[in-house]
This record gives C-alpha cells, sequence and structure tokens, in this order.
C-alpha cells in the first residue's frame, strides 16, 4: 500500500486468512474482496480493496482466525506521529 | 468496542508455540468454523476484564482439543465430557481464578451430559462455554444429541429419524429447569448482529463468573462448514433457516444483579476427628522407636514394581504402615493396569521426617523389582548409590548398574518355601528392612497382628519376613 493511509483502514493478513468469505460477506461497505492470488497454504485471501472502509469492525468479529483482520478505526494515531 | 485498534486480543498467545509443524501463527480450524470466532470473543474479553493471568481454560474432547495453544491463560485439557467436573475442582482449588469449561455438543451433551447437568446443579462458580454446531466435528460428522430432525449426518445417512434417534436436545432449556444456574443464554454466530449478542453473553458470563456469581452458561450455535458439506456463508445462512427453529435465542435466565456471591466454606481437617470418625483410635497402639543403626538412607523413596498379583502394593503398603509407627510422614502411590492379576504393577513409597510433596519415587533410593520387566525398566531412574533388590528367582539376568547396591534375593523361592507365594510382599519388605536399617526385624513382627487377622496368617508372614531378612543380612555378613 503506497502513500499515507486513510482512517478508518482495514488490513488483512495474507498468509493468516483462509479464504473463508465469512469477512467478504459480512462487510456492509462491500470494500473486502477474495484475492485471485493464492497465499502459502493455497487459499485464496481476502483483502481489502483499498478505500471505503466504515471502521465497523463487522469483519473483524466475523473472522475466526484471531490475526487475520486488524481495523484501524477512525481515530487512529500512528505510532510516531 | 476498544482503543483505536482492532486486533488480535491480549488473551490469545502471540505464537501458538504448543502447535506442533511450521504453522505456529494459524489455528488448526477449518475456514469458516465457528470455533474460531467465539474463541476471539473469549480472548477480547480477557484482556478488557484484565482476567487473562488468573483464567484457567478446560478443553474438551472435540476440535477445540487444542484451546491450549492459543489462549493465554491456564489451560487442562481433560478426558472426553469431564470438563465441568474438571472444572469443579480447579474453581474450589484455586476459589481467585475464573474458571471456563469450553466444550462442543458431543463431549458436553453425550458422554458428559450428567457432569455438566451436577456442575450445573452444584452451581459451581464456572463458565460454561458450549458450542452447538449439531454434529461431532472432529471424529468426522456422526450424529450428535443436538443433531436436527431429518439432518444427514455420517451415522444418519437418511437422516436423523425420532423414532430410532430421538430427538434433538436442548441443553440450555434443560439446565434452565435447574435451580441453581445464574446465568443461562443461547446466542448464534450467523451474523454480525448475533455475533455482537454472543460478544455480550460471553462478557456477562464471565463477569459473573469473576463476582463469584455461580454457574453460567453460553450455549452458541456455531457453524461447521466441512461437516455439513457447505460453504462458511451457506453454513450461517443454514443456521439463520434449519437451527433457529429448534434452538430459539436468548437469555433463558438472567439472575446475576440478584445472587449474592458465593463463598464456599473452607474445609476443616481436624486430625482427631478424622481418626475418631474412621475408628482407628490412637492407631494401631503400637509406638515404636526407631532402631539404633543409623539407616542407610534417613529419607527413603521406594519403587516396588512386578506382576500385579505379587504383592507390589500390599508391599508398599507394609512398608508405610511401618514407617507411620515410627512417627514419619508416609506416602504410598500405586500405578496400575485394570487388571487385578498379571499385567504390571508398581507402587511408590516415600517415608521422611519432613513435608512429602511429590508423591511419585522419580529417583528412589531402593527398588524392589519382582520381575524382569520391572527391573528393566525402573533400574536406569534408581538413585546413584541407591540400591537394587532384585528378585533372582524370577529375574533371568543382573543387573547392569555399576554405581548401585545390588542384592539378588529370590523372594519368589523363599515364599514358595514357605508354602505360599503370597507372602512374596513380606518376604520383599523383611528384605528391605535389612538392606536399609530403617525397620527393626522385631518391631515388624510385632506388627503383624494389627496388619493381618488370624494366628496362622501371622505366623506365616512372620516366617516370610525374617526369611527376607535374613537372606539379605546373610549377603552383607
Amino acid at each position: 500500500m503506497d502513500g499515507p493511509r486513510k482512517y478508518p483502514f482495514c488490513e488483512i493478513d495474507q498468509e493468516e486468512c483462509k479464504g473463508c468469505g465469512l469477512c467478504v460477506n459480512a462487510c456492509p461497505a462491500k470494500v473486502l474482496e477474495i484475492s485471485s492470488h493464492l497465499n502459502s497454504r493455497g487459499f485464496h485471501p481476502s483483502s481489502y480493496k483499498g478505500s471505503g472502509c466504515l471502521g465497523c469492525g463487522t469483519c473483524f468479529y466475523s473472522c475466526p482466525e484471531p490475526g487475520a483482520i486488524t481495523v484501524y478505526l477512525k481515530d487512529y494515531v500512528p505510532e510516531g506521529v | 468496542m476498544k482503543g483505536a485498534v482492532l486486533r488480535k486480543p491480549g488473551g490469545f498467545n502471540d505464537i501458538y508455540k504448543h502447535k506442533p509443524g511450521a504453522d505456529k501463527d494459524r489455528t488448526h480450524y477449518c475456514p469458516g468454523c465457528g470455533h474460531g470466532i467465539l474463541h476471539k470473543l473469549i480472548a477480547e474479553a480477557l484482556e478488557d476484564l484484565e482476567i487473562t493471568d488468573r483464567t484457567i481454560v478446560i478443553s474438551p474432547v472435540g476440535c477445540s482439543v487444542f484451546a491450549y495453544y492459543y489462549f493465554n491463560t491456564g489451560n487442562l485439557q481433560v478426558p472426553h465430557g469431564r470438563a465441568p467436573a474438571v472444572a469443579t475442582s480447579v474453581s474450589r482449588a484455586n476459589p481467585g481464578s475464573v474458571v471456563i469449561s469450553y466444550q462442543g455438543d458431543g463431549d458436553l451433551a453425550a458422554i458428559g451430559g450428567n457432569h455438566i447437568l451436577q456442575a450445573a446443579n452444584r452451581g459451581e462458580n464456572i463458565t460454561v462455554f458450549f458450542v452447538n454446531n449439531a454434529i461431532y466435528g472432529m471424529t468426522g460428522g456422526q450424529m450428535a444429541p443436538t443433531t436436527l430432525e431429518g439432518m444427514k449426518t455420517t451415522t444418519t445417512p437418511y437422516g436423523r429419524n425420532p423414532a430410532t434417534d430421538g430427538y434433538p436436545m436442548k441443553v440450555a432449556e434443560m439446565l434452565n429447569s435447574l435451580y441453581a444456574p445464574t446465568f443461562i443464554a443461547r446466542t448464534s454466530l450467523h451474523d454480525i448482529a448475533n455475533i455482537r449478542k454472543t460478544r455480550a453473553a460471553v462478557r456477562k458470563a464471565l463477569q459473573y463468573n469473576m463476582e463469584k456469581k455461580g454457574f453460567s452458561i453460553v450455549e452458541v450455535l456455531s457453524m461447521c462448514p466441512s461437516n455439513w458439506k457447505l460453504g462458511a456463508v451457506e453454513s450461517q445462512n443454514w443456521i439463520r433457516d434449519h437451527m433457529l427453529e429448534v434452538y430459539p435465542l436468548g437469555t433463558l435466565r438472567d439472575r446475576g444483579a440478584e445472587v449474592a456471591p458465593r463463598v464456599r466454606p473452607r474445609p476443616e481437617l481436624d486430625p482427631a476427628r478424622v481418626r475418631e470418625t474412621l475408628g482407628l483410635g490412637e492407631g494401631s497402639g503400637v509406638k515404636l522407636e526407631r532402631p539404633k543403626e543409623t539407616p542407610v538412607y534417613p529419607n527413603p523413596s521406594v519403587r516396588i514394581a512386578g506382576f500385579g498379583g505379587q504383592g507390589v502394593l500390599s508391599a508398599g503398603v507394609v512398608l508405610a504402615n511401618l514407617g507411620l509407627e515410627y512417627g514419619y510422614n508416609v506416602s504410598w502411590l500405586p500405578s496400575y493396569g485394570p487388571e487385578m492379576r498379571g499385567g504390571t504393577a508398581n507402587c511408590s513409597v516415600k517415608i521422611q521426617d519432613g513435608t512429602i510433596g511429590d508423591t511419585e519415587a522419580t529417583k528412589p533410593h531402593v527398588l524392589i523389582a519382582l520381575n524382569r520387566p520391572s527391573m528393566e525398566k525402573f533400574e536406569p531412574i534408581v538413585a546413584s548409590g541407591g540400591t537394587l533388590i532384585y528378585n533372582s528367582t524370577l529375574i533371568d539376568v543382573t543387573p547392569s548398574r555399576k554405581d548401585i547396591r545390588v542384592l539378588a534375593v529370590p523372594i519368589t523361592g523363599l515364599a514358595d518355601e514357605l508354602g505360599n507365594t503370597k507372602v512374596q510382599s513380606m518376604v520383599a519388605a523383611g528384605a528391605f528392612a535389612a538392606a536399609t536399617g530403617l525397620f527393626a526385624l522385631d518391631d515388624i513382627i510385632r506388627l503383624l497382628p494389627s496388619l493381618y487377622s488370624g494366628e496362622a496368617i501371622v505366623k506365616l508372614n512372620e516366617k516370610a519376613v525374617k526369611a527376607g531378612f535374613d537372606f539379605v543380612r546373610g549377603i552383607k555378613s
């Protein structure tokens, strides 16, 4: 991801994701998609389209993988800023 | 919602170091499995309630058997269906801890059905998270007590037929018939609104646990895409379309506000009352002075091993009883298979002046080996400088250790000469006394009437003790 991030923002660990699609289905803004690429485990991981995240946390709570999804909310301030 | 970022909750381990293989950063669950979501809700609550370091998660048998890979808590994995029983003991032994029993439907409602009923009925201060996915997951999709009518599983290939298979078991309703439970809720993971309701129920249940308000259970309807043979999203829809009708959601009971914290009375142990209750009076009546000679091992730990039926365990009991009469603290820890005769058996005996912690003799000062497999198994663990008494009647090899004292005693043969191989245990006890100097022969003989009844039996055992004792003293001279 190039350039400054806009918050809210959703980040999906491409290796931990198992591609089940629950987050894609649940996202109210429809800003997630299943990738065409495979990860090292043979899954097509979910990924963020790059804009439009509402920061609602729906994907985070829908995801069965503990660390696959991280959601930076609207008021998030990155370290060092 | 907390903080400005939603990320892997602190109730999880960073890396799943106990998970075998290279995949230590991902769960073992199938894609779309409900366990992961519930794990996340629990781990988040543990972090937010700041109880991670005093929580103990009891994991069951089922797909969540490996919950201990993930939660950064104390963990116990227990036999099938027994999580509420273990949770009971953990909670009572550590009243300051938060104890979670995490169970699936096969575990909780089938094999463990009675355990959950009794724990709930006692109002144990534990929280149960009950994953209901209407199927046995780990074992490959067999019918569970919670399987829906008409639902196809590997054991109900034509669909569950109530005429032969019974009806779906409604655990939350069943437990709601009991007086003691504080909080009973059924929630679901089939969409975000219900996931958030599950999140709230998880927090409430844990909050009551922290407040010592007794038994709480959250039944969670959860997806099993692999065994339902559906995709992850289809599985959520299947819950909505099929399970909700049978398993209505909601809080069945919430008495948290009205229940006072449960304080269990501390058990009191008055040794005098115990003796009185057991009819022990003042002991056997024999108070023994310890032998004048200094024992070879002042606080010995002993291992006795052999075939079941050789008197292995009773030899240990005799040594422990003798120790008691001399005023030592003693312990006796038997280990044996399911057979009464044959098989192998061993026991650990500790005879000490101080407090005994571990009751297993992991580095025994004395090993009494009554058969060859036992000698081969336990010879390596004898403490350096220790003593190995082996039954030379049955063991046709000699021990190889050079740093221990080895005494070949024909224990079975000596007993056989007396006309009864059952007295091997007393021959062994006599050999032990002679080898260690811990017990005097006369004292053992004086004690025999309190251990055995019948003059002939006492006399026979007296001869056996003497035979073992004299044989070892004969070796020494």
